[in-house]
């Protein structure tokens, strides 16, 4: 816990998180001012949130994780556990960009957007924070280089926001022949930031979604079992990578 | 002198046929049942009908007669027989109630059947639990108006329309309540018509359906949350403003399907939340006018079988999809209607954009080939896609196109 505060006042004392939590405020108070329709800002939003978040906690956690290499060094000098000492960086990094989240977005969407759309956002963007900083600890942890590193954490991020869909896109224009329904909710659980934009777009274009093909993804996501498969999917997804990093890291010889 | 005397004899006669006897029903009354009493009238009587429940059926009017219900009086049909029959002009039936009448999967049986009359009026009656409400044949001048209809919603084979015209012409129908029933509104073959602030809901196929009707007007109705919204088929001079169409969703439900419609006018109306806002197909020449399209999925589906339609000052707003269609064939036009979407930029500060608007993406184009990858929608694949096919228009048809969008929303 301890250890944890001291992670937390080193990323505080480089202001970045601090610049970084003001220009989600000023982005988000500014869609809101901007737009006449309140959906409208958070349809931008969305697309901050399923971009710009994940690309900030990637290289955010890189960076940090590369930047306190000795100061880890030094925490394994004292009789403390490997599995404390990198908790204490995934808290510490949790802390301070969900606080930021929360300040720069929470705030203005709760004052001018507080529906289900907006709580949504919110619960997703928070997710997708846990999930992106501990994939980045897992590739930290594995590439001792610092440039392999952050190209790692940019791969990934190309992976998950482009690469994939890109590739879900050609799957199902070349299998269009057969039913790819069911199929597709599997594919989309296997990329979080997919399942962030579902459980989002299923509350925002209810509309469209009650045709064939989107009464199927309504069906599942909409009960209150696939609220429940898609918040454990995506904890999942926070907690895999953590459990690699974290047995990678006790067996490393730093 | 004589010619007063004429004159006053003539207003007697009138008056007597006119105004007729009076029959009262009921069950303390020396006349226990509307049979009896149908039978007793003459020529232009009066029946009036005390509270109570009766058992009555296949009544039939052949005569002109008025039937006025008073405290509204239950005719229960036992789910096994049709009540009421009209076979005579200028008939007129208010404030009575009717449930439960029959079904047969050989007749159209209804609680009231009207068949080649004139000038029949059937108002203030509620009907409850029909096959076949309201079901007119081979009849014009038919007023229909300030009844409840409410049927219990089985399968849609078990279930008749609420109001069923056929072969008519002339009919009002206005202020009418109907819920329920298979269609809640039927036409066939019917002719200059109006249909005035009629509220359909919950039917189990359309609110509204009509084939083979021309010339006929909708106004300031309401349909909301039906099966398959409304359908509007093989007609001409159709004309529809002030209607409000709402939350009509499913896969093959439309706020509004228009199929092989020609010469109409579509103004003023709202489609707000549904899956399809408009459905176009094989239709030509309709003015679409000062709509608002607000949170439908697609707020239009214009299919390539569609010319010389004129879509001109409407609002888009919140849709997720604007415009949708299946070729790239465009002989339509639109003009200065509002798109929440665009991106274009006023310059010259005349409250219309400078550059043309495309209000048909790519993705929609890809959607309407491969519905699945509705699963990629505002993915930031999707984005790029769209931004680059909007940069050089190469799927989407580049004749799909508002050369002057108005840059504020207008007040319709």
């Amino acid at each position: 816990m301890k250890l944890t505060r001291y992670v937390l006042y080193d990323i505080l004392r480089n202001k970045i998180v601090l610049l970084y939590a003001a220009f989600l405020f000023l982005i988000t108070a500014g869609l809101f001012q901007l737009e006449e329709n309140s959906s409208k800002a958070i349809l931008s939003l969305l697309t901050i949130v399923l971009t710009v978040l994940p690309l900030v906690s990637l290289i955010f956690t890189t960076i940090h994780y590369y930047n306190s290499y000795e100061f880890i060094e030094l925490m394994l000098a004292q009789p403390l556990s490997r599995t404390r000492v990198l908790l204490s960086e995934y808290f510490g990094l949790v802390l301070s960009l969900l606080g930021a989240f929360w300040l720069g977005v929470g705030l203005p969407v709760l004052f001018y957007s507080p529906d289900a759309i907006g709580i949504s956002l919110l619960i997703t963007g928070s997710l997708l924070t846990l999930v992106f900083i501990s994939m980045a600890l897992f590739t930290s942890v594995h590439a001792r280089d610092k440039a392999k590193g952050i190209g790692l954490a940019l791969l990934l991020w190309f992976y998950f926001s482009l690469i994939y869909d890109g590739i879900l896109l050609m799957l199902l224009f070349a299998l269009s022949d057969y039913p790819m329904e069911k199929l597709t909710l599997l594919l989309s659980a296997l990329n979080p930031i997919d399942l962030a934009r579902i459980v989002i777009m299923l509350k925002m274009d209810v509309s469209a979604l009650m045709g064939y093909t989107g009464a199927i993804y309504k069906n599942f996501f909409g009960n209150a079992y696939g609220t429940i498969f898609t918040l454990g999917v995506l904890i999942l997804w926070a907690a895999f990578p953590l459990g690699l990093a974290k047995r990678k890291f006790l067996k490393k010889d730093m | 002198m004589s010619k007063v005397v004429f004159y006053f004899g003539v207003i007697f006669l009138l008056n007597s046929s006119v105004q007729g006897a009076v029959l009262l029903v009921g069950k303390n009354q020396t006349i226990t049942s509307l049979n009896k009493a149908i039978q007793l009238a003459k020529e232009g009587d009066t029946i009036r009908i005390l509270p109570g429940v009766y058992k009555e059926k296949n009544l039939v009017i052949n005569k002109r007669l008025t039937l006025l219900g008073e405290g509204s009086p239950l005719f229960d049909g036992e789910n096994k027989y049709e009540i009421l029959l009209i076979n005579a002009n200028k008939v007129e039936v208010s404030g009575l109630s009717f449930d439960r009448s029959g079904y047969s999967a050989m007749n159209d049986f209804a609680a009231i059947k009207v068949i080649d009359t004139d000038s029949v009026t059937i108002s203030n009656v509620q009907i409850f639990n029909a096959y076949f409400a309201i079901h007119v044949s081979n009849s014009t001048r038919t007023q229909i108006h300030d009844n409840d209809i409410i049927g219990s919603p089985a399968s849609e084979q078990m279930t008749g329309n609420g109001i069923h015209l056929w072969k008519c012409s002339q009919a009002h129908i206005y202020n009418n309540n109907i819920r329920g029933h298979r269609d809640g509104i039927y036409f066939e073959f019917v002719t200059d018509s109006k249909i005035e602030k009629n509220f359909s809901r919950k039917n189990i196929r359309y609110g509204l359906h009509f084939m083979f009707s021309n010339s006929d007007y909708y106004g300031h109705n309401k349909f909301i949350d039906n099966g398959a919204g409304v359908a509007v088929m093989y007609s001409k001079n159709v004309t529809m403003l002030n209607n409000w169409f709402q939350q009509n969703w499913g896969a093959s439900s439309y706020g509004l399907l228009l199929k092989d419609i020609t010469d109409s006018h579509i103004e003023k109306n709202k489609f707000i939340r549904n899956t399809v806002g408009v459905l176009m197909e094989g239709s030509s020449r309709l003015q679409v006018k000062q709509n608002l399209f607000q949170a439908n999925g697609w707020a239009m589906k214009v299919q390539a079988s569609c010319d010389d339609n004129l879509f001109e000052k409407n609002n888009f707003i919140g849709n997720s999809f604007d415009i949708g269609t299946n070729g790239t064939l465009v002989l339509n036009k639109f003009t200065q209607n509002y798109w929440d979407k665009y991106e274009g930029y006023d310059l010259d500060r005349d409250g219309r954009g400078d550059i043309p608007h495309h209000p048909a993406t790519l993705y929609s184009m890809l959607i309407e080939q491969n519905p699945t990858t509705l699963l990629l929608f505002r993915s930031f694949i999707v984005t790029l896609l769209d931004k680059a096919e909007r940069a050089i228009p190469s799927l989407t048809p580049e004749l799909l196109r508002d050369e002057r969008p108005v840059m504020k929303q207008l007040l319709l």
